[in-house]
């Protein structure tokens, strides 16, 4: 699945005009990119959690040539998946 | 920011259409989104990331409190594996 089909999905069930339902499609994930960039967690009843997490610099090894190096501080996005999902791929 | 917030946020971009439509076509992507998951589909939102089904082993476990054997079964987990624009946009945003 692509944006695209989702976009035929809201196409479909509301009665938008295409260009109306990729628009929403669109402004939906740019939001939710623009909130995540700010640190905010994302929580979507029924599907998951968005959430970014700092991760401390540690060192680390190049497995290739096992020389010593430094991982720097970062942060990272985690997704924690929902009950209600997780229930749903396994029922 | 939870779906009602975002619901508001979408609105406010899109105002043409009433809130109630943008609430229903919100609950609409993440429907396709979950009815794909549960299908084994992968889905691919280029600039945001990927989501895509794992499988965990089933697993014989023990109660740590009745030491009881439990037998864990094979489970299906949603793995979500971000985008380099997402990644990026993370990273770059200054106050670390």
């Amino acid at each position: 699945m692509t944006k695209i089909d989702i976009i035929q999905d809201v196409y479909e069930k509301l009665g938008f005009s295409k260009k109306d339902a990729a628009r929403i499609v669109e402004s939906v994930f740019d939001i939710i990119k623009d909130s995540l960039a700010r640190g905010e967690k994302i929580k979507i009843s029924g599907f998951g959690n968005f959430s970014v997490k700092e991760k401390k610099s540690r060192r680390g090894r190049n497995p290739q040539t096992g020389s010593e190096i430094e991982i720097s501080a970062r942060k990272v996005l985690t997704f924690k998946s929902s009950q209600v999902l997780r229930k749903a791929l396994n029922g | 920011m939870t779906k009602k917030e975002l619901i508001k946020r979408v609105h406010e971009r899109i105002e043409d259409y009433p809130a109630k439509d943008v609430s229903y076509a919100i609950h609409v992507i993440f429907d396709a989104m979950a009815r794909a998951l549960k299908k084994g589909e992968r889905i691919e939102l280029r600039g945001f990331g990927n989501f895509t089904i794992r499988r965990r082993r089933p697993i014989l476990g023990r109660n740590p409190r009745t030491t009881d054997i439990v037998h864990v079964p094979e489970r299906k987990i949603p793995f979500f594996k971000v985008g380099k624009e997402l990644k990026d946009m993370i990273n770059s945003s200054g106050d670390m």
